[in-house]
Parts: C-alpha cells; sequence; structure tokens
C-alpha cells in the first residue's frame, strides 16, 4: 500500500513526462500569455520556431491597456509604444492561431481573473503565465506558476517545461473568520506570519476550516499572494464550492464530459495522513482586517495597531529593511495605524478585482464620499458589465470613484495609471515595493472594503466602524 | 548561449536585503526591445542610481569608479524577490554582470539567471557581508568564481564552496539550448498527450 498523497504530489506525479537526475519535465496542460510575452515570441522567431500546442495557449491584454478611452480601441492608444505591445500580443497571437482576447473582446481582462471566470482555469492541471502571480489560479486544485521569458519561450515551443520538484508547506486556516476580515486579510496574516521568502522553494497548500469556508473569489486572492512569501505555487483543494463555480463556464466540460472532469476532480484533494516538509497554522478568528505599513508585503499589521519600532523585529537585515521603509513610507514607530492619511485609494487586480470585491467595497461607500482621488478597475469586462447590471457602478460613481475599463492598471501602473510621487495610496493590489505604483510612491496594500473606507475618511481605518 | 566556466572580476557589494526585481528594473522600462545595439544597462537599479534628474546619485555603488566595471554582485539575503520580470537578468547582464552572489534567490529570478547563462551563487549571509565588508576595504578588488569546483575565492585567497544543482551546472558550462533539449524527447511528450487526453478528452479546450 502507498504512502498518502498530497494534492501537489498527485498532481506533480501525473504530468511528469520523463526525468533527468534532479529535474522532471513537466506537461503544461494550459499557458497563458500578455503583452509582456514579446520577449519570448521575439526570441521564439529568431530561432525560427513555431508555438507547438496554439490550442493549449490563451493571450489576453491587460498589463499596458488603457483604463480609459477604450470606446476607442486600439486606435485610441495615445502612447506609440503601448499601442505597439497591444499590437503586437494580437499578432503573435494570429501567427500562431492562439486565442486572443483583445482590448476590445468583451471576454477581455486580467489574465488571472479571466483564466477562472472562463472556466479555463479546472482542478489538476499545471498552468504557467509569465507573470509571478499565476499562482492565483491554484485556488481551483491546480498547479500554477509564474515563470520568465526564458521559460515561457520553452513552453510555447514544447508545451513542457524542465521543474526541480519543489518542496511542500501545509498552512492550516481554523476557525471562523470575523465580520469584516477576508481573504485579503487572511493571506496577509500568513505572510506576515512565515515572511517574504519564507516559502521560498516550496509549494504552498492552503487548508483547514477558513480557507474551506472562503468562496471561489476569497480562494482566488489568498493563493493569489502565494508569490509574496516566494512560494512557487499555492493551492487550495477541489470541493463542491471549486465544482459550482465551474458549472457552465465557456470552457468547462459539458454532458457527460463534466461528469468525467468531476469524478476525477474529486480524487485530487490531499489524502489524510499526506506528509508536508512543514507545517504552519494560524487561528482565523484572531485575524483582523489587515494593512501592510512598509515596502515588503511581510511588513504589515492589523489596522488596530501601530507602526513597529525597527528594534522589536527579530532580524538584522529585516530590522534594516524596516528602516529604510519607515523612511520611504514617511512613517514614524509608535503612530496608530488609523492616523495614517491617504492620498489615493485604488480598487482592483488579479488580487481583488472580482464582482465579490465590487459588492464589499459598494457596501461601505454606499451613501458616502471619496475625500480623495479614486479609482476602480474591475477585474475584466465580464465583471465590469455584471457590476453596471448590478448598479455596482453608480455607486462607486457617486461616492467620487472613477468608474474605469478592465486592465492591470494601478498594480504596477504599467499602463500609465500612476500614484504620483510621495502620494500614499491605500490600494487592493498585491505588493507595496519602493516605486511599484509608480516612482516615488507609497502603497498600502488592504482588502478592497478597507480601500474603501480609507477614501471616505482620508485616513486608514477599520472598515468595521462603518459598517 | 555562451557557457560559463570561469570568472576572475570586479565585484561590487550591495548591502540590501530583499532586492526585488521591481529596484533592479523599475516596470517603465519593461516595454522597451532588447537588442544588442539597445541593451538593458540603462535601466538597471535606475532609481537607486539616478535621482529624479536623471542625475547620478553619488552614493550608490555602481556610480563610484572601483565598482563601475564589476561583473559580479555581492548581496544579501532574498535577491530577486516578487515579479518574475526576466528584464531585471537582461538589466545585470546588459550592464556586464556575470554572477550574482547572495544569501538567497527568489525561485523565478534564479532560474531566470540561469536561463541567460548568469551564475547565481548562494553563500551564507555571514560570508556574503564577510565579502562585502572585503570590497569596500579594498573598492576594485576582484573575486574568483570557478563553476567546475564550485568554488568562490575572496579577496584575502580565502574559498568558499557553493552549492549548485547538477543539472543547473551542466546547463551553464555547456551553453546549452534548453528547447533543443526538450525536443530531443518528442516522443515521450507525444506519447504522455496521447495517453493524458486520452484519460481526460475534455482537457483539450473547447468553449460553447
Amino acid at each position: 500500500m502507498s504512502a498518502p498523497r498530497s494534492l501537489f504530489e498527485k498532481i506533480w506525479a501525473q504530468h511528469v513526462v520523463t526525468q533527468r537526475g534532479d529535474e522532471a519535465l513537466i506537461y503544461i496542460d494550459r499557458n497563458f500569455v500578455h503583452e509582456g510575452a514579446f520577449h519570448a515570441f521575439a526570441q521564439l522567431a529568431k530561432e525560427g520556431r513555431r508555438v507547438r500546442r496554439p490550442g493549449q495557449n490563451f493571450a489576453t491584454a491587460d498589463h499596458y491597456v488603457p483604463t480609459v478611452g477604450r470606446e476607442r480601441g486600439v486606435a485610441g492608444i495615445a502612447d506609440p509604444d503601448i499601442r505597439g505591445m497591444i499590437e503586437l500580443l494580437e499578432k503573435n497571437a494570429a501567427d500562431h492561431g492562439i486565442l486572443h482576447l483583445g482590448i476590445d473582446d468583451p471576454r477581455q481582462g486580467i489574465v488571472h481573473v479571466v483564466g477562472p471566470e472562463l472556466g479555463l482555469t479546472q482542478p489538476g492541471l499545471t498552468i504557467t503565465c509569465g507573470d509571478s502571480h499565476t499562482s492565483t489560479h491554484g485556488a481551483f486544485g491546480a498547479l500554477a506558476f509564474g515563470i520568465g521569458a526564458s521559460q515561457l519561450k520553452q513552453i510555447l515551443a514544447t508545451q513542457c517545461i524542465w521543474q526541480k520538484k519543489p518542496k511542500t508547506l501545509r498552512v492550516s486556516v481554523e476557525g471562523r473568520l470575523k465580520p469584516g476580515v477576508s481573504g485579503k486579510d487572511v493571506i496577509l496574516a500568513i505572510i506576515a506570519k512565515i515572511g517574504t521568502a519564507g516559502a521560498t522553494g516550496h509549494t504552498i497548500e492552503y487548508a483547514g476550516s477558513a480557507i474551506r469556508a472562503l468562496s471561489m473569489e476569497g480562494r482566488l486572492t489568498v493563493c493569489n499572494m502565494s508569490i509574496e512569501a516566494g512560494a512557487r505555487a499555492g493551492m487550495v483543494a477541489p470541493d463542491d464550492t471549486t465544482f459550482e463555480y465551474l458549472n457552465g463556464r465557456d470552457f468547462a466540460p459539458k454532458g457527460q464530459e463534466w461528469d468525467m472532469a468531476v469524478a476525477w476532480w474529486r480524487t485530487l484533494a490531499s489524502e489524510p495522513g499526506a506528509q508536508f516538509d512543514r507545517e504552519v497554522e494560524l487561528d482565523g478568528g484572531a485575524l483582523e482586517p489587515t494593512i501592510t505599513w512598509g515596502t515588503l508585503p511581510e511588513e504589515a499589521l492589523p489596522v488596530t495597531g501601530r507602526i513597529p519600532s525597527p528594534d522589536d523585529l527579530q532580524s538584522s537585515d529585516k530590522r534594516a529593511h524596516a528602516e529604510q521603509a519607515l523612511r520611504y513610507m514617511a512613517l514614524t514607530p509608535g503612530m496608530a495605524v488609523t492616523d495614517i492619511r491617504i492620498d489615493r485609494a485604488f480598487i482592483g487586480t488579479c488580487t481583488n478585482g472580482r464582482i465579490e470585491d465590487l459588492r464589499a467595497a459598494a457596501a461601505v461607500l454606499e451613501g458616502r464620499k471619496a475625500v480623495v482621488p479614486a479609482w476602480v478597475s474591475p477585474g475584466s469586462s465580464r465583471i465590469k458589465a455584471q457590476a453596471e447590471a448590478e448598479g455596482l457602478d453608480r455607486v462607486f460613481t457617486e461616492a467620487g470613484f472613477e468608474w474605469r475599463a478592465s486592465g492591470c492598471s494601478s498594480c504596477a501602473a504599467m499602463n500609465g495609471d500612476v500614484v504620483p510621487a510621495g502620494m500614499r495610496c491605500a490600494s487592493s493590489s498585491n505588493r507595496n515595493f519602493e516605486g511599484r505604483q509608480g516612482k516615488g510612491a507609497r502603497t498600502h496594500l488592504m482588502s478592497p472594503a478597507m480601500v474603501a473606507a480609507a477614501a471616505v475618511t482620508g485616513r486608514i481605518t477599520d472598515v468595521r466602524t462603518l459598517l | 548561449m555562451q557557457p560559463f566556466t570561469r570568472l576572475t572580476a570586479v565585484a561590487a557589494p550591495l548591502d540590501l536585503a530583499s532586492v526585488d526585481t521591481d529596484k533592479i528594473i523599475p516596470a517603465r522600462y519593461l516595454r522597451k526591445l532588447r537588442s544588442a545595439e539597445a541593451g538593458y544597462d540603462p535601466y538597471l537599479f535606475y532609481d537607486l542610481r539616478f535621482d529624479a534628474e536623471g542625475r547620478e546619485r553619488p552614493e550608490f555603488v555602481l556610480n563610484k569608479a572601483p565598482y563601475r566595471n564589476a561583473k559580479i554582485l555581492v548581496a544579501d539575503v532574498n535577491f530577486g524577490c516578487g515579479s518574475s520580470r526576466e528584464g531585471a537578468v537582461y538589466a545585470l547582464m546588459d550592464y556586464g554582470f556575470r554572477s550574482v552572489i547572495a544569501a538567497s534567490f527568489g525561485d523565478i529570478h534564479y532560474a531566470n539567471e540561469i536561463q541567460n547563462g548568469m551564475l547565481p551563487v548562494m553563500l551564507p549571509e555571514e560570508t556574503c557581508r564577510d565579502i562585502r565588508a572585503q570590497l569596500h576595504a579594498k573598492p576594485g578588488a576582484e573575486l574568483s568564481i570557478d563553476l567546475v569546483p564550485q568554488l568562490v575565492t575572496d579577496t584575502k585567497g580565502d574559498t568558499h564552496r557553493f552549492q549548485i544543482d547538477a543539472i543547473y551546472k551542466e546547463r551553464l558550462l555547456k551553453g546549452l539550448d534548453e528547447v533543443g533539449l526538450v525536443l530531443q524527447h518528442l516522443p515521450q511528450i507525444e506519447g504522455f498527450e496521447r495517453r493524458h487526453f486520452k484519460e481526460h478528452p475534455f482537457l483539450l479546450a473547447r468553449s460553447e
């Protein structure tokens, strides 16, 4: 009788084509590309190679698309560099016969929102993309990881990639989340606990009653930020919540194939007694709405807390980093988090740009007004349409938020949606590095409801006081 | 891809922990086409190297004469964490770096360095700190890195052994073309596909 296997073990074993020493040649079921893939396509062309399995590659424009002026389409993009990149993705996709969701496609959106939304992301699959937040798709019980341009080129040319088998870390979150505490707060708390390099070399499986109780969108948020703990990938075992979400979506199996698929998906969860290289536990019931104060995702605190002193930190490199972070962020130890004034508010991204995120923010904004410039970019064009059908757009615009088109927007500000230098932005995104949202910009990560709360008070605010 | 066997070169110390890839190359430069004529060297560590007016910041290590032509960077923990941007490697290489020595690396960045023929060397945190101190004390001093015995020789002549997976070592020593290597396994890949899609036919995505 063989040892009980984890979800990760099963998917890994099911995708090994061949082994070479420590490395396995892993088959990639689905690969996603966005505009940044031009380096990989250029290399491919230079080497005289073709995309080997076009039907298993999917393209969407997200990182560079403008979030305003979209009615004019590609022709309306003022910046020639950006227009060029968007046209190049379309050209590369057409040349190689890859499905392309361009700027005018009603299914266009952020790649890690669109994959799940279209039912392309499914349990048991290996999924790659040239973006570190590919870990998002793991919420379905897929093995999904980010890669650089060279490895992307390999996958385009072969549909396989050499990988050393990662170690495994199980993070169990038990208990019931308090009202006002969401998936975003869970993952920020996990990263604060294990550190920005806490899971390097590992894939994380998120388990426990608090994870089980999350909706698919909550799970997507948690898995999205796995990379911020250094993890290769993050996964949640598929269950009825997963199957309900997938049922009927564009690329989900139908009829008899649906039944076959679900029967297989039900075999994937980690077996009782499966071994992990490391285990970490968190008490879900003790979590509070959480924000980042520093310039690493791990530099985070409950909203009820005070800015730490570097002297309180354990290691010398954390202390040194915290000193620099406090300088960059213009914060002083001992300050109450709720005294931090903000200058901008942004809701969107592959972390928190989905319909439940928009509903949560709208619930806070109803009858209130933003006191700082604020904007929202729904995670996909479909989500934008759905939000409009629900009247959420009016809640946002009446509160003074700009209601924009779908794209990565101010996550990395590559499309020009920049936060000005020195300005503090309450953001539902996933990274607070120096200059991430613009040269000199200061980022405070938090849940979308918390962004809404900060937008209406002008300072970081415990959203529970407004609900 | 150029093979990597041995390198003796000026090394620059970077006394920063968790240097994320946004620091190595800010996102606003990733759209630039990269060619032999126009490399990514101007963008390396841009916001650390240059001020708001585009003038060199004199205190940044690479702006100090002895370190300008460094080919080895000696950093701290968690070098290259964050975004998967391979532009970070292009910027390092186009500037002239062939190797980064650090106590640890972000996984994706580590793989990106290997893919491009750069050698990421992991040495213990204290060793990295000592070597950085040596480089501050002797600006312009050289380090040697020898991949076959997996040794770094510091400015005092002491050697330090580093770990590297046999597969990555071979790839760097031979300057191997990855895609060619994978396609040698094409019959196995096709065999895998036949079995895999027979068992799960719904994986051949179609929308209705």
